[in-house]
């Protein structure tokens, strides 16, 4: 940990911009990374987990795989199910990009479930925020700020999350629905007392995952009907991975974060439907411009997830006195701009 | 003091009827729900639009005037504790439900809408707000997102920031901004999270979204008896370890049973030295299944009895006691304290140990209760103001018991905030380096420091004057920084 602190104090001294990278599974999300790299893949390990307090933390260069196995062992799981995109996913990186899988819409995201953060900022100062408690209101909640910051205001050194007890049964339920009554449906399902961990629509069929103990599993599949998918496992994983057919291709892939029950958004291309309603995976070569006007119209905002030409940006742009505020934030954190510059926003 | 001319400029930003100046007016706001701690406003403005807020603020930024909101001052840690040189903006007429939409699961409010009538207008739907805080009935909602309030469901449900989608608010120079939205995210940093708990410091609240859920289809309550306060903690660890995550999780103490028996006549056991309140909820078979396995897990773990609440009166009946053990303790004593720390579980019986002997050390009575399912540990210090010193002996006692929560790992406060009551407790929590970083952040929204100053984040000089902070070789770090 010395070295990494020592760069980032000689890095303030001369102002040099740091990569900050560690198992590098995410060097295509954001705007391009540029400056010396800053490498975290060896400050890895489980610092502390003890099952019964519900919480475990690790350094950030530790790989979500080892996080996982651990966590499965004692019967326990990360509740917001990240997507890894690559055998080298870390818990820094996962946690940096804000990424959510499939239970997002119902259990929560990565900044939920993040209650401390030891942080290497901008001066080269290790600050401790949060706690490995649950309830925590000391000070700022400043370790769920750098939830999807992307490295921009500091170094996680190290996180504590809160982790819950993995359901013992799970089903998938496929529906052959248009994605207007999917939508709908979805909607009307979750505000249900139902045990639904998942609820997709991709190619015309409505996928819904049911979690939970084995009665309450059956009883709801005799409610909901529909026909059992044999291998729903596998159909989340697929969507939570990207491997999925829709997701492949040199076609840029956009993700459009908008309310639940906003109806099928009109854009040229191929879409599918996540997050209950509130995550649109659209594969399109329209304008930026066009796809970001159609987000916001529905009162969200659309992220060129992967595409070769970032040009027009990756973020949609914030509105004046919140980019302001922004840059504010981060010189306080990192004065010299030292972290991961240009990398959410062009202007810091 | 207020200068007249800045009393004089507000009445020309409101009805004569929304400022209060003179001494009988203001009066009731002297205090929150902590009201050791009082202090007369200067003035207090009651606007009803944003608009009005805006040109407030905007007055006050220009006048250098600092500004206090404060919603239903239910708060207990005096964040909305009033200064003679400061506005008191109350937030009280914010209170219509603006946009119900069963479908989306959302509901947008004004800050002043009380928590319960959230869940209220939302039941005809089958949907609820999850954070309930025992003063639900009358706290706002505006002031729990300040707060971060939490309630008895956390562990499962999560606290306010966890339940809460957008926010609007004004800044002190009247920006405008809307910070998260009705999307599951929202581009750039998380503001959301940073405005949760943060004490009126950051913005003032205008409007709120929250997350509905949908009522569980069913919810049981299991009431368990133990004869030592361990075995207690040891049974709420099995019960975490053995997969199941309920609803509800608390424990209460001794003092706590006897008090809430005399009070409610809950029917809980008189001779135990714990109880836990087990509730689990969710769909009818998932409760009757873990029901069966919570009762075997209890059995385990040594209780010496155990109940299943069998029909709705007699869960309200189990809830009643532990409901109402506040004012159940305060008929035992002129007056109470509560404490809010929250501790790892498995430091329980250490704190709990460490209290009972601090109890004897300063000669004050100790009741607990304790939301076991997320470490949030209510200390009830017993003591009679009237008594000359028996405050003070009581705010040392409380203040002991805290650190004894961080020296165990865990935090001052779990969900009453920092406010004036425990901002001595941060120096011991955090070191300069930190409590730096917080006021780089309150500076980065409000660089004057106007808004509710003086609360949640001590100077540095504060707590190097109380010793509690970690100054190495007489040399605070950055040297180069301002102090304030």
């Amino acid at each position: 940990m010395q070295a990494i602190i020592d760069q980032v104090h000689a890095a303030s001294a001369d102002k040099t911009p740091l990569q900050i990278r560690s198992g590098g599974s995410k060097d295509w999300y954001g705007n391009a990374p540029s400056g010396e790299l800053l490498d975290l893949s060896s400050h890895s390990g489980i610092v502390e987990y003890e099952p019964v307090e519900l919480v475990l933390t690790a350094k950030a260069g530790t790989p979500l795989t080892e996080i996982e196995t651990l966590l499965a062992a004692h019967g326990q799981m990360l509740s917001f199910e990240p997507p890894h995109y690559g055998e080298r996913a870390t818990l820094g990186g996962t946690l940096a990009c804000g990424f959510s899988g499939p239970r997002r819409a119902f259990a929560g995201s990565a900044r939920d479930v993040l209650l401390g953060v030891q942080l290497l900022d901008g001066r080269g100062d290790v600050l401790n925020f949060g706690g490995k408690v649950i309830k925590n209101v000391a000070g700022y909640d400043v370790s769920r700020l750098m939830a999807g910051a992307l490295g921009t205001l500091g170094v996680m050194l190290q996180a504590s999350l809160k982790v819950l007890p993995r359901p013992a049964h799970a089903v998938t339920l496929q529906f052959e629905l248009d994605q207007d009554n999917a939508i709908i449906r979805m909607n009307q399902l979750a505000g249900q007392p139902l045990p639904i961990t998942a609820a997709a629509w991709i190619g015309g069929v409505m996928m819904l995952r049911l979690e939970g103990s084995e009665p309450g599993i059956h009883a709801a599949q005799a409610k909901l009907g529909g026909e059992v998918n044999p291998h729903g496992a596998a159909f989340w994983l697929a969507a939570r991975e990207q491997t999925a057919a829709l997701f492949g291709g040199d076609t840029p892939l956009w993700r459009l974060s908008v309310p639940a029950m906003t109806p099928p958004i009109t854009l040229p291309g191929k879409q599918a439907v996540t997050w209950g309603g509130a995550q649109r995976w659209l594969k399109s070569d329209a304008p930026a411009e066009q796809i970001r006007s159609a987000a916001a119209e529905a009162g969200g905002h659309a992220t060129l997830f992967r595409g070769a030409d970032k040009s027009a940006g990756v973020f949609q742009p914030l509105p004046k006195a919140m980019l302001a505020l922004h840059q504010r934030l981060k010189q306080q954190f990192d004065p010299h701009g030292i972290f991961n510059r240009g990398r959410l926003y062009a202007e810091f | 003091m207020i200068a007249a001319s800045v009393i004089r400029d507000l009445h020309t930003l409101l009805p004569a009827s929304a400022v209060l100046s003179v001494r009988e007016d203001v009066a009731p706001y002297a205090s929150d729900g902590l009201s050791a701690f009082q202090c007369q406003p200067g003035v207090v403005v009651l606007p009803e639009t944003e608009a009005q807020v805006i040109a407030i603020l905007r007055l006050c930024h220009a006048a250098g005037v600092p500004v206090i909101a404060r919603g239903a001052g239910t708060g207990l840690s005096g964040g909305a504790l009033p200064r003679e040189d400061a506005v008191l903006l109350g937030l009280a007429k914010f209170n219509r439900i603006l946009h119900l939409d069963p479908l989306a699961r959302t509901m947008r409010v004004q800050p002043g809408v009380r928590n319960l009538a959230i869940s209220e207008a939302a039941a005809p739907h089958g949907l609820y707000y999850a954070p309930d805080p025992s003063s639900q009935i009358a706290c706002s909602i505006g002031g729990n997102v300040a707060e971060n309030s939490g309630g008895v469901h956390c562990l499962k449900y999560g606290l306010t920031v966890n339940n809460v989608m957008r926010v609007r608010a004004v800044t002190i120079d009247g920006e405008v901004l809307e910070i998260g939205g009705e999307a599951l995210d929202s581009p750039g940093y998380d503001l959301l999270a940073l405005m949760h708990g943060s004490e009126g410091m950051l913005a003032v609240i205008t409007e709120v979204t929250v997350k509905l859920l949908a009522k569980p289809e069913r919810a049981q309550v299991v009431l368990a008896a133990f004869d030592r306060v361990e075995t207690a903690g040891a049974a709420v660890s099995a019960i975490i370890a053995g997969g199941i995550l309920p609803g509800g999780l608390e424990m209460m103490d001794k003092p706590a049973i006897e008090a809430a028996e005399a009070f409610v006549h809950a029917g809980y056991p008189l001779d135990a030295a714990a109880i836990l309140l087990v509730e689990v909820d969710g769909t009818n078979e998932e409760v009757s299944d873990d029901v069966l396995r919570v009762h075997d897990i209890l059995t385990a773990s040594g209780a010496t009895e155990i109940r299943t609440a069998h029909n709705e009166a007699e869960r309200l009946k189990f809830w009643a006691g532990r409901k109402n053990a506040f004012p159940a303790v305060g008929r035992l004593s002129p007056d109470y304290y509560c404490m809010d720390g929250t501790i790892p579980r498995r430091a329980l019986p250490a704190v709990l140990g460490g209290i009972a002997e601090l109890s004897v050390q300063y000669g004050l009575r100790v009741a607990n209760v304790f939301h076991a399912g997320d470490g949030n540990l209510h200390p009830l210090i017993l003591y009679d103001a009237n008594t000359p010193g028996e405050l003070e002996r009581t705010e040392a006692f409380g203040a002991k018991i805290l650190e004894l929560c961080v020296a165990q790992g865990g935090t001052i406060t779990g969900e009453h905030g920092v406010g004036v009551e425990k901002i001595d407790q941060m120096c011991v929590q955090f070191r300069p380096l930190e409590l730096q970083a917080f006021h780089a952040v309150k500076a980065a929204f409000d660089p004057q420091g106007l808004l509710n100053p003086g609360k949640a984040v001590p100077t540095l000089h504060r707590c190097a004057e109380l010793g509690a902070m970690h100054v190495h070789g007489g040399q605070l770090p950055h040297p180069e920084l301002p102090r304030f």
